[in-house]
């Protein structure tokens, strides 16, 4: 938990990690933008974006949402959800896995 | 009667009660996002052809906007910071710069909207057309909320810096992981919808 009277260089240096985070971001969007100028095959592009979409999220919740250090709570609570999450993604996706295959 | 652990944190799940309770909304988020991304691959699987997002829309204005949008990620952080180091001034900056640039982002999303729309490009036109408007007018509507929230914790919200300062510093942590949040959908949004 963070609080108010929490020592303050330890706060600094987050703020240093939180600019650097920053910084990773940009980079990262810059590289996602270029790479869609190559104008790849789809499947090619789609797991590329998705990689450094995938990338720059973790950054935004380790850092920023400050995953990195949370309780044993939170982790099971988001541990459940990405369960569900996946059975999302995929369960009606494979309802079509023929078309898929055909397509690609 | 009183909220109890809005400050301290309560012993059997190491949380103050409004973290635990953000955290449980955001897993709800992923869900609500997540049908949403679901119905997208359906929706593109299933078609015979379905247009590459550079085609369609405007890369440089959502470029534009994806740099708005983390940056106010990091001012939002960053407000939180400045709380945490009792820098009440900087706070206030980094907050109000933090809803400044989520205006710009909506300004810039009305500006693609009116578009598309002038041009007879509405949801109707195409399936492609639909789900961008569902997904980036779903993520829109989060971003308003996150102003109005923000707005009133910059404004008649912070007078509980003087009265109850970490109980203030919670709510503006819990308000950064709904920012947060938005940000990081967008980072998919953006992608799936502009790039692919």
């Amino acid at each position: 938990m963070s609080d108010v009277h929490a020592n303050a260089d330890d706060i600094r240096k987050e703020v240093k990690t939180y600019l650097m985070v920053f910084g990773a971001l940009m980079v990262f969007t810059v590289i996602t933008v270029a790479i869609s100028y190559l104008h790849l095959e789809v499947h090619e592009a789609i797991i590329i974006a998705l990689a450094v979409a995938t990338v720059k999220g973790s950054l935004v919740a380790l850092y920023f949402m400050h995953l990195k250090h949370e309780r044993h709570l939170v982790y099971y609570a988001l541990a459940l959800t990405v369960v569900f999450f996946v059975f999302l993604m995929f369960i009606p996706l494979a309802t079509t896995l023929d078309r898929i295959v055909q397509k690609y | 009667m009183e909220i109890p652990y809005t400050v301290e944190v309560r012993p059997d799940t190491g949380l103050f009660n409004g973290k635990l309770g953000i955290w449980l909304f955001l897993a709800s988020e992923v869900m609500l996002f997540g049908a949403l991304f679901s119905s997208y691959i359906l929706l593109r699987v299933g078609s015979t052809e379905w247009p590459r997002g550079y085609e369609e829309l405007s890369v440089p204005l959502a470029f534009f906007n994806t740099i708005v949008l983390i940056s106010s990620s990091v001012t939002m952080v960053m407000a939180w910071a400045s709380l945490r180091l009792h820098d009440f001034g900087k706070f206030r900056l980094y907050l109000g710069a933090t809803i400044l640039l989520a205006l710009t982002f909506l300004v810039v999303k009305y500006f693609e909207y009116a578009h598309h729309l002038e041009a007879g490009e509405g949801p109707w036109h195409s399936t492609f057309l639909a789900i961008y408007f569902t997904l980036t007018g779903l993520h829109g509507i989060h971003i308003l909320g996150g102003i109005i929230v923000n707005s009133y914790l910059w404004g008649p919200g912070a007078a509980m810096w003087k009265t109850e300062p970490q109980r203030f510093v919670n709510r503006i942590e819990i308000a950064g992981l709904y920012w947060h949040f938005v940000d990081l959908v967008w980072i998919f949004l953006f992608p799936v919808l502009y790039l692919l």
